[in-house]
């Protein structure tokens, strides 16, 4: 029994800090769909939803339930496997990233001030198994796996999202789907090559691929460069373009142009397939937010926190977290904003904007920042 | 045990992965099965404490090249492949190239086996980030450089095949279709 359980215990913590993960960034989108209602409705001069709930608040509910009860057409010549697999690799590659979020920082005992409160329940040797479990959480991360490549991570598991795009749009046997889905993959393809260059600056400051290592070395750094988006605001800018292209949005939306393209690659998909990959794009513009943040905004960290509450203490781990959220909100309010405010690239001109201007400027930046690190360090 | 575990997870879906690639005859699942391999292989380079390979294989691989392969299939709508019967003696040199993969398993096999087990360094970095940078740029400078060259001369070829689009019997060509439409 005792065995039993100590084995148990860590997939037990991983599985209970991957479904409050899940939960929340599921809750997140949900509401980041409202906001985006809301907000577009004022920018337009209108209301918003205002009929589910007070002040609409339980529009993304209501939202779901729809799609869960529509009518789930299936084209007669589609691809049928491939037409059902789509959705699912969008989601899935669109969640997978979850797993290396920064969330905060370290806790150092969140536990041990419980335990006198708690009833002493001796297991197998162990007198306590209650102080145990206080004694394996102490020096808890707020990420649920610590691998030291985060970065490289994100950047590859996005990248597998686009066949649930590409694929999509091909299974459908739909001139506009297919249309939609070549886009999409093209534009994917190129701006990634942009953001992963523009990414490789703020991993030469830091000198490691581990997300919660950038944040540490963004809080260790001089004053100056407290925060990695000023050593690095050509970086940051070309990070900023390419991810609002990388997650297919406004103005870089041409893979769902609805004035050419009907609705592009899921013309085809109704009710919950649908809803699958428009929580895709959803969780994916949460994921780019939070790349935003974790590199160049410094992520959960705040200069001068410290000095308020102890270092590793719950209400420290609290304030960060709150901070870390907030800077999240910030991105995807501008995102809003954006889809609210430009028009729509035309195709050959977001080509072109990717392949001869965005990459040349990334690529000039990361040699720059090569040299200034090689001469910061000798 | 976990280990093990995962192991025979994912060698078992790269081997079936693996399978339904050749045996599709519709391209496009053989390129989707062939993304399972890679990722499958990823997974197993993962239990293999290298994440960093694992990583690379699939921003190269599966999220790069195989992309790029899909691509094509759907731009050709490549229609399924027909047996063709001129091509039956393939089959007699595939069944020797396969005997000879299976002799050198076993071979490999008989040599693990073979040799004293070592003891396993818990403080070993092989798979790190850090020291697969810091061999590539000291011990093993030259495959790098080399590799650099070969790819520049790659995007070169590329550059200059795109090129001879350019030139002027094909540009009039382009036009005409333009001035058609």
């Amino acid at each position: 029994m005792e065995t039993a359980f100590k084995t148990a215990f860590p997939l037990i913590v991983y599985s209970l800090g991957i479904v409050a993960a899940f939960g929340g960034v599921m809750m997140i989108v949900a509401y980041t769909v409202l906001a985006e209602r809301k907000v577009l409705g004022w920018i337009q001069g209108r209301i918003g939803p205002n009929r589910v709930g007070p002040w609409g608040v339980l529009q993304p509910f209501a939202d779901l339930l729809k799609f869960i009860l529509k009518e789930d057409l299936t084209p007669d010549k589609s691809t049928k496997f491939v037409y059902f697999l789509a959705p699912i690799v969008a989601l899935t590659a669109a969640f997978l990233p979850m797993v290396v979020y920064p969330f905060g920082p370290p806790l150092s005992d969140p536990l041990g001030w419980l335990v006198p409160y708690l009833p002493v329940i001796p297991l197998g040797t162990e007198p306590n198994i209650v102080a145990w479990i206080a004694e394996q959480a102490k020096n808890m991360p707020l990420t649920i796996a610590r691998i030291d490549i985060g970065v490289l991570f994100v950047l590859a598991v996005t990248s597998v999202g686009v066949y649930g795009i590409a694929l999509a749009g091909w299974s459908s046997n739909n001139k506009y789907s297919l249309m939609g889905g070549l886009r999409s993959s093209a534009q994917m393809i190129s701006y990634e090559l942009a953001m992963g260059a523009s990414v490789l600056g703020v991993v030469m400051l830091a000198g490691t691929l581990d997300l919660n290592g950038i944040i540490n070395a963004q809080a260790n750094s001089p004053w100056y460069m407290r925060w990695f988006i000023i050593p690095q605001f050509i970086g940051f800018i070309v990070f900023l373009i390419s991810a609002f292209a990388e997650t297919n949005r406004v103005p870089f939306d041409l893979p769902e142009a609805e004035t050419e393209l009907v609705a592009g690659f899921h013309t085809e998909y109704s009710a919950l397939k649908f809803a699958l990959f428009f929580m895709a794009e959803y969780v994916n513009m949460f994921t780019v937010s939070v790349m935003c943040v974790v590199l160049f905004l410094g992520g959960w960290y705040v200069p001068g926190l410290s000095h308020i509450f102890e270092v590793g203490s719950i209400p420290y781990a609290l304030a960060s977290h709150a901070a870390f959220l907030l800077k999240i909100f910030f991105f995807l309010f501008l995102y809003i904003w954006i889809r609210g405010t430009l028009p729509r690239f035309r195709f050959d001109q977001l080509m072109a904007f990717g392949w001869k201007f965005l990459l040349p400027v990334a690529i000039g930046n990361v040699i720059v920042t090569t040299i200034v690190v090689f001469l910061m360090n000798r | 045990m976990a280990g093990t575990v995962l192991f025979f997870l994912f060698a078992g879906f790269a081997i079936a992965c693996a399978v339904s690639m050749v045996y599709h005859r519709n391209p496009l699942y053989s390129a989707i099965s062939l993304i399972g391999v890679f990722l499958a292989l990823a997974a197993l380079y993962l239990t293999l404490a290298a994440p960093f390979i694992a990583i690379t294989q699939i921003l190269v691989y599966a999220g790069a090249i195989m992309v790029l392969v899909v691509f094509v299939i759907m731009l050709l709508n490549l229609d399924e492949d027909k047996p063709l019967n001129r091509l039956k003696y393939l089959y007699a040199v595939g069944g020797g190239l396969g005997l000879a993969l299976l002799a050198q398993t076993f071979f490999i096999f008989y040599a693990v086996l073979k040799t004293p087990k070592a003891e396993v360094d818990p403080n070993m970095t092989a798979g790190r980030t850090m020291s697969i940078g810091r061999a590539m740029y000291t011990e093993y400078l030259l495959p790098v450089e080399i590799v650099g060259v070969m790819l520049l001369m790659a995007i070169i070829g590329a550059v200059i095949l795109v090129r001879k689009m350019e030139q002027p019997h094909l540009e009039l060509v382009s036009e005409g279709e333009d001035e058609k439409e």
